[in-house]
């Protein structure tokens, strides 16, 4: 009996040491956005089911994309998985920094994903990054004002019509700015906006040899309507405010529109953190009748780098945090309204996520998003918001910096158009296009 | 002579690791810098892409970028040595007078100090510069006043702002303990012969206080030439806040270009060495002056 027992339990420790022995820690680089702080909250349930640990480097959107980045070109390691965006994993993908998701098992089903997901993710068909969330952008509004405005916000309205609204709206006495927009510089933050608000004025970043098009009436069009209305129905200090400022905004009861990520439809309608959560209306991101609308496309992704000793655990986390039993997950502990959207087919065909107000504005917004086809005239980029080449990251920052210091009054409209054309076509030389 | 000799051999032997290490610490650097600098390196593109002779050093200095980076690291560098200057030396003044609650005020004006930059850049920008929400625009809106878009429209002044409240502390204690080394009684005595305040504080505090501000002027413009956490978390370089530091970063980790960074670094490590002789002379020049 006594030796029955001891040999238990010796053979309980040594299928604990062996069990050690297989578990790995991942560390999991990501962006400090509301879905991933909640995918950390519920690591635990990674770990039960699969015996590795995780470690977490959580880090803001702009110093995530700087460490990420370097950490890959220089082939640090320094992370087993990372989360990166539509911007770079084509690129990546290309020159084989990333290892490829063509082995995932058949309970993940590939092909739910969102084709215009999985399209953005891939390079040469080839999957290079999970989807853990996806958006485009589109309205938010406050339905209460409008409805003191005298107004019927449509289903898909003209810039022309936001501008209106956005004027008999603005209330400066009780602090309501009829329209927040991202001005704060940098190419994620108002450099997006404007991009894809652009491309509805029918501008474009390069013509098809790669010069660059900043000298354009198109640009010019688009700098003078956003600053326009902005000085006129916009929050003071527009000019620094990006996501996050805007949200508290909102959430603050301050703004009458909101032009930004389709993410955001579930934080400003959580009456936790919103004070105006039963008055949110949602309308696709406005056009200027030219065939284009001003709503991008984006997916925070994971992906794992070439070259990681735990390629194994970390594709096990990857099918974990981007499949269908994560989803229910979610919504078994936060509700139905805060699962991470935009990246499956199915969820959208969910009965339980039907009801939810802004799931159907999320995925029309998505569904009209077109990367291959993001301009009125022909242009020879991939990508709605930014163009999917190296050098843009550097030469969008830079220009961003220009048109944020219009929107400040420190330079006219002109004048930045002018630097932003002078910037462009310098690094594209140095980078070789011309 | 030769026991002498010995001496001086083994002294040198045994300062031999000191000097190597300090040698490597600043010459390997300075060393890849340079050799980056003459290259075509792009990491996104492949890496290193073959040599590039100056071609990253005339690139830098001609883009639009450069000659406002430079007026702007000048002006937060002056900027902020005046006022820690001048501040420092009235409130090293204040607190050297006997008060009550003398030591607890102390630690109070030197606590900025012990702040981290990323950290008094955002309290700054969120809870006292924010236009809406900020404690400024709560005041000047009492006041019934229109408020300030501090980061926007008054930039380079919000980040002289944020760098003088962290280096004031610095500056006050170096001057404060110069003050507590004056002699007591040459005060007294001057006091006796019948000089008022003013008199006593320019012909006796003040020459008493050159060294120490001197000091305060040459350590501080060694650490405020790279100043970057303040401006990178409050602007990230727009309106007009581009330092020579900033431009560096942006091209490195923004553009991904790390040859012309490193012409940048090049640069940057010109600009600090104009500066430091320029300041050297100076100083040299009062510290003779206070031999003879």
């Amino acid at each position: 009996m006594r030796i029955n027992k001891l040999f238990l339990s010796l053979a309980a420790t040594l299928m604990l040491t062996a069990n050690i022995a297989s578990a790995e820690s991942l560390t999991i680089a990501t962006v400090n956005n509301g879905d991933m702080i909640r995918m950390q909250g519920l690591t635990d349930d990674f770990t039960a089911k699969t015996g590795h640990s995780v470690e977490w480097v959580t880090l803001e959107e702009n110093v995530l994309r700087q460490r990420v980045t370097t950490d890959i070109t220089t082939k640090g390691g320094a992370f087993d998985i990372m989360t990166i965006g539509m911007y770079e994993t084509p690129i990546w993908g290309a020159n084989g920094w990333l290892v490829p998701l063509d082995d995932l098992s058949a309970g993940y089903n590939v092909s739910d994903l969102l084709p215009a997901m999985s399209g953005g993710l891939s390079h040469d068909g080839t999957l290079y990054a999970a989807p853990f969330y996806g958006e485009s952008s589109m309205i938010m509004y406050r339905t209460d004002l409008m409805a003191k405005a005298g107004l019927e916000m449509p289903a898909a309205p003209s810039w022309s019509f936001i501008a209106k609204a956005a004027r008999h709206m603005t209330d400066r006495d009780n602090e309501i700015n009829g329209i927040c927009l991202r001005g704060k510089a940098g190419w994620g933050e108002g450099g997006a906006f404007i991009t894809a608000m652009s491309n509805s004025f029918g501008a474009r970043w390069f013509d098809e040899d790669w010069n660059a098009q900043f000298d354009s009436r198109e640009w010019s069009d688009t700098l003078n309507f956003y600053f326009n209305m902005m000085s006129d129905s916009g929050p003071a200090g527009f000019a620094t405010n990006g996501f996050n400022e805007n949200l508290s905004l909102f959430q603050q009861g301050k703004c009458g529109m909101w032009i930004d990520a389709t993410v955001a439809a579930s934080f400003v309608t959580n009456p936790k953190d919103s004070t105006v959560a039963d008055h949110v209306g949602f309308a696709l991101a406005p056009d200027n009748g030219m065939g284009v609308r001003s709503n991008w496309l984006w997916a925070w992704a994971l992906a794992i780098p070439a070259g990681t000793q735990k390629e194994g655990a970390a594709k096990e986390f990857i099918e974990w945090a981007t499949s269908n039993s994560y989803i229910e997950l979610v919504a078994a502990n936060e509700g139905w309204a805060n699962v991470p959207p935009g990246a499956r087919t199915s969820l959208y065909e969910n009965p339980n996520y039907k009801d939810i107000p802004f799931a159907k504005m999320t995925l029309e917004s998505i569904l009209s998003a077109d990367p291959l086809n993001s301009t009125v005239d022909p242009s020879p980029y991939v990508g709605i918001q930014f163009a999917a080449i190296p050098e843009f990251a550097g030469i969008a920052t830079d220009v961003s910096q220009e048109f944020s210091a219009a929107y400040a009054g420190q330079q006219s409209i002109a004048d930045a158009l002018a630097k932003a054309q002078a910037i462009t076509n310098d690094a594209m030389e140095a980078a070789g296009y011309r | 002579m030769n026991n002498h000799l010995s001496t001086r051999s083994i002294a040198r032997l045994m300062m031999a690791p000191a000097v190597i290490l300090l040698l490597g610490w600043m010459l390997i650097p300075l060393t890849t810098t340079l050799y980056f600098s003459f290259k075509k390196y792009l990491p996104l593109r492949g890496g290193d892409l073959g040599w590039n002779g100056f071609d990253n050093y005339t690139r830098f200095i001609t883009s639009s970028a450069f000659w406002p980076s430079i007026y702007a690291t000048l002006i937060v560098v002056g900027s902020v040595l005046i006022i820690t200057v001048i501040f420092g030396t009235l409130l090293a003044i204040l607190l050297d007078q006997p008060m009550w609650g003398q030591g607890i005020v102390r630690i109070l004006v030197i606590a900025p100090f012990f702040v981290m930059p990323t950290v008094s850049g955002l309290v700054w920008k969120n809870m006292f510069m924010d236009p809406i929400n900020g404690l400024f625009a709560h005041l000047w809106r009492f006041f019934g006043l229109q408020p300030l878009e501090w980061l926007s429209h008054f930039s380079l002044g919000s980040i002289v702002m944020i760098v003088s409240w962290q280096w004031l502390p610095f500056a006050t204690l170096i001057i404060l303990t110069a003050i507590q080394s004056l002699d007591r009684d040459q005060i007294e005595a001057a006091e006796m012969d019948g000089a008022n305040p003013i008199k006593r504080f320019g012909y006796i505090i003040l020459p008493h206080l050159y060294r120490a501000i001197t000091i305060v002027i040459l350590i501080q413009t060694i650490f405020l030439l790279s100043i970057f956490a303040e401006i990178f978390v409050t602007t990230a370089g727009a309106f007009g806040t581009k330092t020579l530091t900033y431009l560096i970063f942006q091209r490195v980790l923004e553009s991904q270009n790390v040859g012309l960074g490193s012409a940048g670094g090049v640069y940057a490590i010109i600009l600090a060495n104009i500066v430091a002789i320029f300041l050297m002379r100076v100083v040299g020049k009062s510290l003779d002056a206070k031999k003879n």
